[in-house]
């Protein structure tokens, strides 16, 4: 088995899970970590799949779905990475009036203090005339959840949003 | 004493719901040592429930002094437990020995007031909250053959349910 990234893009509309992983079945590929999700009137699909054959034939697998839902699609060879074991231990909730910069100004932040984003979710809402912004960054901090508390705290002023900064302790019963 | 061997998913023995504890005898009370053992050898060594084991009966064992030190009851033998109140929510990420190396997001409540029997049969109340409250009710789900995996939400839900609205 080899493994691919698999990117899909297309108008929303229902059936696009269905006929992507339906031909990805037949082609005898599986499914690994996936994220799918509608972006702006967008569905788009992100998942790693492992292979059996090339990926010509994945692609020929892919092609009626492709056609029928007027769907882009990229597939790139992967070479199987070991799994980083660290699971988020921070959750970072930002919200505000929207305007440019708040997530450059936020992972900006992040970043000089080691911080790795694992996942990051946005949405843009509110009225034309009272755009919000929200955001929530699940990630691991190296010095805990305090240095992030510490990290976004002029960030409040300067950006002029709400940030929450939440431990995220995972507890196995 | 001995560690017993954990169920692990997808043993259907652990979506059997469990049998109320009528007889409170030293067979019982065997098992309780060996539960206890059992749970505190396990990866998170901080609660255990008997269906677990294999053992469909209503017995939860909970001791999270691990994770809290002495800020909390300690061990509870919780035999026949029912939640008689509870309030709040709270999402946390939450693991099971019984279901190796996946965790997920849980909403659960953050106080509760749980009525049990020990292992002699006598009536026990416990008040908990937060991460007591949460292993608590982890545990207790195991007598319903209930999973964390039956009550994963998504991480959307976090930010809207978190329990600091008051500003």
């Amino acid at each position: 088995m080899s493994q691919a990234l698999l990117t899909v893009i297309g108008e929303d509309r229902p059936g696009i899970v269905a006929a992507v992983t339906q031909a990805l079945f037949t082609a005898d590929c599986s499914i690994g970590d996936a994220s799918m999700m509608r972006l702006g009137g967008y569905f788009t699909i992100m998942q790693v799949i492992d292979y059996p054959r090339d990926l010509g034939s994945v692609e020929m697998a892919l092609d009626p779905a492709i056609k029928r839902l007027n769907l882009r699609v990229h597939l790139d060879p992967i070479s199987s990475v070991a799994l980083t074991a660290d699971l988020p231990n921070t959750r970072v909730t930002v919200y505000g009036a929207d305007h440019p910069g708040i997530v450059a100004g936020v992972t900006g932040v992040l970043a000089a203090i080691g911080f790795n984003v694992i996942d990051l979710e946005s949405e843009s809402s509110g009225s034309a005339e009272r755009p919000l912004y929200v955001m929530v960054i699940q990630g691991y901090a190296p010095e805990g959840v305090e240095s992030v508390r510490k990290a976004v705290v002029p960030l409040r002023e300067r950006e002029g949003v709400e940030i929450g900064v939440h431990p995220i302790e995972t507890a196995v019963f | 004493m001995a560690v017993l061997s954990i169920l692990t998913y997808p043993d259907p023995r652990l979506q059997r719901k469990a049998a109320p504890v009528s007889v409170f005898d030293d067979d019982l009370h065997h098992f309780v040592d060996d539960l206890t053992e059992t749970m505190y050898a396990g990866p998170g060594g901080v609660g255990i429930a008997a269906p677990q084991v294999d053992r469909p009966q209503r017995i939860v064992i909970v001791d999270v002094r691990p994770k809290l030190g002495e800020d909390c009851h300690g061990l509870m033998v919780l035999i026949n437990p029912e939640l008689a109140a509870w309030e709040g929510m709270a999402v946390g990420r939450e693991g099971c020995m019984s279901v190796p190396d996946f965790t997920g997001n849980v909403i659960r409540a953050e106080r509760i007031r749980v009525q049990a029997q020990d292992a002699s049969g006598r009536a026990r109340s416990y008040e908990c909250e937060g991460f007591e409250a949460r292993a608590v009710q982890h545990e207790m789900d195991h007598l319903d053959g209930l999973l964390f995996l039956d009550r994963l939400v998504s991480r959307k839900i976090d930010l809207f349910r978190r329990k600091n609205y008051k500003k």
